[in-house]
C-alpha cells in the first residue's frame, strides 16, 4: 500500500493520512472563507459561517466514526443510527431539564441534573437500546439487520411523536426518594423545549473555565465584533471542543480497533466462519462492538442536538441515517481517518456546500425572484426559451435538489469507488512494522508475495 | 399418566420453543382482551369491521407493492429501498394522466401535469373519481403502470446493472441513492405540499348496518380490490402458465446454473422489472385514489410495511408476499383496538422484527415464486 507514483504533482499529498486529512481540512475552510470574502461578510459573518461549518464537519465526522465502528470493522449494516441518536438526546434532555411549576411556560419538566451527568444516562440510555436491539439481531444477514435497525428507529420516532408518552407525572416520593420532578415526558409532537444549561456552559463551568470564557468574550466584544459577540464566540468554542471530541473518538475507535479486540472484529468483518472456528465467541464480540457503537452514536445525538433550543421528532428522520451513511462511505469504511475525511466532505461539500454555491451564483448574478413552481419555470422555458427563469428555480429548490445530489453521489462512489477516499480494508494484523525498506529491490521488480501465483 | 405427560410436554416446549410459547400466550391475551371488549361493549362490533376492511384494503395495496419487491428481492438478490419511490413515481405520473384528461380545457395543462403543484388545481374540482371520470381513473392506472415499468428498466440499465456482481451489500447501499435521487426528483419537479386527488364528496358509498352501527365501503374500495385481486391472478396465471415462473424459480436459486442450463438469464431480470414495476406503479396510483391524498413521502412511508410483508411472507414468494401484505395491513389497522393509534405502524414492525428474529425463512417458508 505504499504509493510512489512520482509522476503525480500531488502524489506528495496522498502519501499519508494526515497531510491528505490537512490538505482536505484546509482546502474546505479555505472555500468557505473565500465565498465569505465573495458575499462581503463581516468579521462576524465570517466567524459564523466558519463555526457552522465546523459544527457539521465535528458531528458527521463522530457519527461517520461511530458508524466505521459498526460496518467498518465489525461488518454490522445498522441503518438506525437516528434512533440511538434519538433516545441519547432524549434521555438527556428528561434528565436535564429543570423541573417546572405547574402551568409554566415549558409545560413538560425534568429530573434537573446536572448536564454531564444527565449526558452519561443518555449514553448508558442508547447503549442499552444498542443491546436490546443487538442481542436477538446480530444473528441475522446484513440485509435484515439493516432493516431491523431502520424499523427500529422507526419505531422510536413514532414513540417520540406519540400521544401516550407526551408526559407523565412524578409521584412525589420514589422508594422514600424526593424527587424534584413533577412532570416528565417525550413532548409528542411538540418536542422539549430545551431549557438546560447549553452544553458548552456546562462544560466550562464545570471547568471552571466559565468567568475566564465571560472576560475572553468581553475582550472580543471590545476589540473585534462591537455588538452582542457571545452567539458567535460560543459557535466557534463549541464547534473546537466538538473538534476534540472528534479527536476522543478517533483515538478510542483506533485504540480499539488495534487492540485484540479489534483485530478479532476485522476477522468477524472479513469471515465470520474462520473468526468462529478459531474459538472466538462471534456473537459476543459483535454484542460489544455494536453497544460501543450505539453508545457512541448517542453521544453524537447529545452533542449535535443539546446546544439548541428545543428537539422535535422530525429532526430524527433516517435521512440523517442515510447522511451518515454517505459520509462513512466517501471517506471509506474501515478507515477511522477516511471517516473523519468522510465526515468534512459531506459536511463542507454536500451537506452546506449547496446553498453556499446558490449564494454565490445570486451575489454574481443578478438574477431577481424566480417563478414559485416548476410549471412556470418550464413555460418559460419552452414558451419563449428563456433560461433564467428555470436556472432560478433550480436555485431556489437547492435544498431538495442537494438530496439528489447526494443520491447522485452515493451511486456514482458505488460505481466508481465502492472503497471510498481511504477504504484500506486490508490491514495486516502483525504486531510488527512489515513494510519494505525503500531501496530493498534495485532489480525493479519485486519478489513474488503471493507464491508466484500471478506469473 | 396424563397429567404428568402433559406436564413433561409443556415443560419440554417451554424450554425447547419458549417463542412459540410467548407468542401462544400474547395471542390468548389478545383474543381475551378482544372478547372482554365485545362482551363489555368497549369495542364495538362496527367498528371492528371497519378496521378490519381499512387494513384488507391497506393490506391489498402492500401485496401488490410487494410482488415486485419480493421478486428482484430473490433474482437479483438485494433489498432495493428505492422501491417505495417506484411507488411515488408511479401515483405521481399516473396521476398527471388522470388530471389531464379529467381537466382538459378546465385548467391549464401545466398545472394539470404537475398535479396541481402549489394549489394551481384541485382534484376535487375537477370531480376525479371513479364514477364521475372513470376514463381519467383508468388511464391513469394504466399509465401508472407503464411509466414504471420503464422508470424500472432506466434505471436498472444505468443504475444496478454496472454493479450487479458486487454482491447485495453494494446493491443495497446503491439503492439507497437512487431512492433519495428519485424522491427529491420528484419534489424539484411537483413540489412538496400533499394534495387531495379526489371529490371525496362526490364517490358513492355503501353503508352496512352491522350489529351496532354502520360501516361504510365506497366505490374507491371496490375499484381498488377489483384491480388488485385481478392483477394478482394476472401474475399467478402468468407464473404459472408460461415458461417465464420456472425460468425465475431457477436464477433466484443458482444464476450461474440457470445461465447454463441455457436461461436467458439478462431476459428474466427485464421480466421480473416489468412485472415488478407494473405492480408497484398500479400499486401507487391505486393507494392514491384509495387514499385520496398524494405527497412526495407516501411510497417511502409504505416501502417499510411491503419489506414487512416481504419478508413475512417468505422472500421470493409472490402468495407469501400477498399474504404478508394482508397480514400487515391488517396489523397495521386492527391494532388501534389494543393499542394507541399512533403505533399502528409501530405493531406492524414489531411483527415483521419478530418474524425475522425467529423465523427468517417467513411464515410461508420456502421460495416458491409462482
Amino acid at each position: 500500500m505504499t504509493d510512489t507514483d512520482e509522476g503525480s504533482r500531488l502524489g506528495w499529498l496522498f502519501d499519508s493520512d494526515p497531510k491528505l486529512l490537512i490538505a482536505v481540512f484546509g482546502s474546505i475552510y479555505l472555500a468557505y472563507v473565500l465565498a465569505g470574502f465573495a458575499f462581503g461578510y463581516t468579521l462576524r459573518g465570517q466567524l459564523n459561517s466558519l463555526a457552522n461549518l465546523t459544527f457539521y464537519v465535528a458531528v458527521f465526522g463522530m457519527a461517520a466514526l461511530a458508524l466505521n465502528l459498526h460496518w467498518g470493522y465489525t461488518g454490522l449494516f445498522n441503518i438506525g443510527i437516528v434512533g440511538f441518536m434519538a433516545i441519547g438526546v432524549y434521555v438527556t434532555a428528561i434528565f436535564a431539564k429543570p423541573p417546572v411549576a405547574q402551568g409554566g411556560a415549558a409545560q413538560i419538566g425534568g429530573f434537573g441534573l446536572p448536564l454531564g451527568v444527565a449526558m452519561i444516562f443518555g449514553v448508558l440510555a442508547a447503549a442499552l437500546a444498542g443491546l436490546l436491539v443487538g442481542l436477538p439481531a446480530l444473528r441475522l444477514r446484513a440485509d435484515y439487520l439493516a432493516i431491523v435497525t431502520i424499523a427500529f428507529s422507526e419505531i422510536v420516532r413514532f414513540t417520540l411523536m406519540s400521544r401516550t408518552f407526551q408526559s407523565f407525572d412524578v409521584p412525589n416520593t420514589v422508594f422514600g426518594v424526593d424527587l424534584a420532578a413533577d412532570t416528565v415526558g417525550l413532548g409528542g409532537g411538540g418536542g422539549l423545549i430545551l431549557n438546560h444549561l447549553s452544553p458548552l456552559e456546562a462544560l466550562l463551568r464545570a471547568l471552571y473555565l466559565w468567568d475566564p470564557y465571560l472576560g475572553f468574550v468581553d475582550f472580543v466584544a471590545a476589540n473585534f465584533i462591537a455588538n452582542n459577540p457571545k452567539p458567535v464566540v460560543d459557535g466557534l468554542a463549541y464547534g473546537l471542543v466538538l473538534l476534540g471530541v472528534v479527536g476522543i473518538f478517533y483515538w478510542l475507535l483506533t485504540w480499539t480497533g488495534e487492540s485484540p479486540f479489534g483485530r478479532v472484529l476485522k476477522a468477524i468483518r472479513e469471515d465470520e466462519e474462520v473468526a468462529n472456528a478459531l474459538g472466538k465467541n462471534t456473537n459476543r464480540f459483535k454484542l460489544k462492538s455494536f453497544v460501543l457503537g450505539c453508545a457512541l452514536m448517542g453521544l453524537t445525538g447529545v452533542l449535535w442536538y443539546s446546544g439548541r433550543g428545543s428537539i422535535t421528532p422530525p429532526s430524527f428522520r433516517p435521512n440523517i441515517t442515510f447522511y451518515i451513511w454517505i459520509a462513512l462511505i466517501i471517506g471509506g469504511a474501515g478507515s477511522n481517518t477516511g471517516s473523519v475525511l468522510g465526515g468534512a466532505l459531506f459536511a463542507g461539500l454536500l451537506y452546506e456546500g449547496p446553498r453556499y454555491v446558490k449564494n454565490l451564483v445570486e451575489a454574481a448574478f443578478d438574477l431577481g425572484d424566480g417563478p414559485g413552481s416548476f410549471g412556470q419555470a418550464m413555460a418559460a422555458l419552452g414558451g419563449s426559451l428563456d433560461p433564467v427563469p428555470f436556472v432560478v428555480y433550480t436555485l431556489n429548490s437547492i435544498g431538495q435538489l442537494r438530496l439528489v445530489i447526494m443520491g447522485v453521489t452515493l451511486i456514482w462512489l458505488m460505481h466508481n469507488r465502492p472503497e471510498g477516499l481511504l477504504g484500506h480494508r486490508k490491514e495486516t494484523a502483525a504486531s510488527i512494522d512489515l513494510s519494505r525498506p525503500e531501496r530493498a529491490e534495485p532489480g525493479g521488480e519485486a519478489a513474488a508475495t503471493d507464491g508466484g501465483e500471478q506469473q | 399418566m396424563g397429567a404428568s405427560e402433559t406436564y413433561v410436554r409443556g415443560r419440554r416446549l417451554a424450554s425447547e420453543q419458549p417463542f412459540a410459547l410467548v407468542v401462544g400466550l400474547v395471542a390468548i391475551w389478545l383474543v381475551w382482551f378482544l372478547l372482554r371488549g365485545l362482551a363489555t361493549g368497549n369495542v364495538e362490533f362496527n367498528n371492528l369491521v371497519s378496521y378490519a376492511w381499512d387494513g384488507l384494503m391497506r393490506g391489498l395495496i402492500i401485496g401488490l407493492a410487494s410482488i415486485g419487491l419480493s421478486m428482484t428481492y430473490s433474482i437479483l438478490n438485494f433489498a432495493n429501498f428505492a422501491h417505495g419511490d417506484y411507488l411515488t413515481s408511479g401515483a405521481f405520473s399516473g396521476w398527471a394522466v388522470t388530471y389531464l384528461l379529467a381537466g382538459l380545457g378546465e385548467a391549464n395543462v401545466g398545472s394539470l401535469l404537475l398535479v396541481g403543484a402549489g394549489g394551481s388545481v384541485f382534484g376535487g374540482t375537477l370531480g376525479v373519481g371513479i364514477t364521475t371520470s372513470p376514463i381519467a381513473v383508468i388511464a391513469g392506472m394504466i399509465f401508472a403502470g407503464v411509466g414504471t415499468v420503464a422508470l424500472a428498466l432506466f434505471i436498472d440499465r444505468f443504475v444496478y446493472r454496472p454493479v450487479r456482481d458486487e454482491g447485495g451489500i453494494t446493491l443495497l447501499i446503491t439503492s439507497v441513492g437512487v431512492a433519495f435521487a428519485l424522491r427529491y426528483l420528484i419534489v424539484f419537479v411537483f413540489g412538496t405540499d400533499v394534495r387531495g386527488t379526489t371529490a371525496a364528496g362526490s364517490v358513492p358509498e355503501l353503508s352496512m348496518f352491522v350489529i351496532d352501527g354502520s360501516v361504510k365501503i365506497n366505490a374507491h374500495d371496490i375499484t381498488l380490490a377489483v384491480v388488485a385481486v385481478g392483477l394478482m391472478l394476472g401474475v399467478h396465471l402468468l407464473l404459472q402458465r408460461t415458461k417465464l415462473g420456472k425460468a425465475m424459480r431457477a436464477m433466484s436459486d443458482n444464476e450461474d446454473l440457470a445461465r447454463i442450463t441455457g436461461i436467458p438469464t439478462e431476459q428474466v431480470v427485464r421480466a421480473t422489472w416489468i412485472i415488478g414495476g407494473g405492480l408497484t406503479g398500479v400499486a401507487g396510483y391505486m393507494f392514491v385514489l384509495w387514499k385520496g391524498t398524494l405527497g412526495f413521502n407516501d411510497g417511502w412511508l409504505l416501502l417499510l410495511l411491503i419489506f414487512a410483508a416481504v419478508i413475512l411472507g417468505g422472500i421470493g414468494s409472490i402468495y407469501g408476499a400477498i399474504g404478508g401484505g394482508l397480514i400487515i395491513g391488517l396489523t397495521a389497522s386492527m391494532s388501534v383496538i389494543w393499542i394507541p393509534s399512533e403505533f399502528g405502524r409501530a405493531a406492524a414492525f414489531m411483527v415483521m422484527i419478530v418474524i425475522l428474529l425467529f423465523k427468517p425463512q417467513g411464515i410461508f417458508s420456502g421460495r416458491t415464486t409462482a
